[in-house]
């Protein structure tokens, strides 16, 4: 049973991958307002090779999410995004519910 | 985060450590602190123990800036007293949903690894195995054997702790029959109503996993609403 219930085990996958020599990055819903798709604490893991397990919103910016953490990976440094409304004619990154969320994302050091 | 930050974390989940990840969103310092930290600063402390009761990550305001604190609980757990063809698919959903899942049931050819893989099987009396699993507010219980002799001494220490949402299978009728027996024994009217009886949301559930999402829906609908 224990692989259909890696969705909620975002912390374990990236302790895996990190022992198994993969450089891992973390996202982390750090604020909403309004209405917010997942809530506030809600991670995800991101290995180097772009995989990713759990979930920062309905699915609506874990693509910009994944490559900033990759980004983050290069840098080595923390950093904090903030995600509104989108704009679907612009194809921008945001949530189409209407809320906005603060995210961390963090590289996984040392 | 540091490397030993997270297999900390990893390791307090899996041990059922009580944690609350702490980071200063100034600098991105982060630490692990537990709610028996005395050495901590008195508002961290106050913080981590409003994050930890409310279940909700929060960013506080600290005299150095803001810093965000994760609450990380030891799961919920599920208890199901009886271990029939609907805990089965009970005991799978309730993992998914992110319980700690239990079954109880002496009849060791009903409670058997064959149809229980990767749950928790406990095969004492129900009053003891109670005694022994000791359900807490993060607990919910639901009774499935139909049959009083298991059944009711699960009810009655079910009924004596404070568990969030307890729940008993059976018809409207096999339920009224049940709250004379708990009221006999000395249960008051009040206490009796806590129980979900005949158990689960009404969708017209048929099969036992129907049965067993709709029981799921109701002890979901209880811990949320």
């Amino acid at each position: 049973m224990s692989e259909t219930l890696n969705h909620d085990r975002v912390l374990e996958e990236a302790a895996r991958w990190q022992a198994e020599g993969r450089k891992v990055a973390l996202a982390t819903v750090i604020e909403t307002w309004g209405s917010a798709p997942r809530p506030v604490g809600s991670q995800l893991a991101i290995r180097d090779d772009a995989i990713f397990v759990g979930s920062v919103s309905g699915g609506c910016i874990e693509g910009d999410v994944v490559t900033r953490a990759l980004d983050a990976l290069q840098t080595g440094k923390p950093e904090i995004i903030e995600y509104g409304v989108s704009d679907a004619m612009a194809w921008e990154v945001g949530l189409a519910c209407g809320g906005r969320i603060r995210v961390m994302v963090e590289p996984v050091t040392g | 985060m540091e490397a030993p930050i997270l297999q900390q974390l990893v390791r307090d989940r899996a041990e059922k450590r009580t944690v609350v990840l702490a980071t200063r969103l100034t600098n991105g310092i982060q630490k692990l602190v537990y709610p028996t930290d005395k050495q901590e600063e008195n508002w961290l402390i106050k913080a981590v123990s409003q994050v930890l009761a409310s279940d909700r990550a929060a960013v506080v305001e600290g005299p150095d800036g803001d810093w965000f604190l994760n609450p990380f609980n030891p799961p919920l757990r599920l208890i199901l007293v009886g271990a029939v063809h609907i805990a089965q698919p009970l005991a799978l959903i309730g993992s998914l949903t992110g319980y700690d899942v239990t079954v109880i049931d002496p009849r060791t050819s009903f409670a058997s690894a064959e149809r229980f893989p990767d749950v928790a099987l406990v095969t004492d009396w129900p009053d003891e195995a109670m005694a022994t699993l000791a359900p807490d507010a993060r607990t919910a219980i639901v009774t499935l054997t139909h049959d009083p002799k298991l059944d009711d001494p699960a009810l009655h220490a079910a009924l004596r702790s404070p568990a969030f949402y307890i729940g008993s299978l059976g018809s409207k009728k096999t339920h009224a029959a049940r709250a004379a027996r708990l009221a006999e024994a000395g249960f008051a009217e009040d206490d009796i109503a806590r129980i979900h009886g005949p158990v689960g949301l009404s969708i017209g559930a048929k099969s036992p996993a129907e049965i067993a999402i709709s029981i799921m829906a109701e002890i979901t609908e209880t811990l949320r609403r």
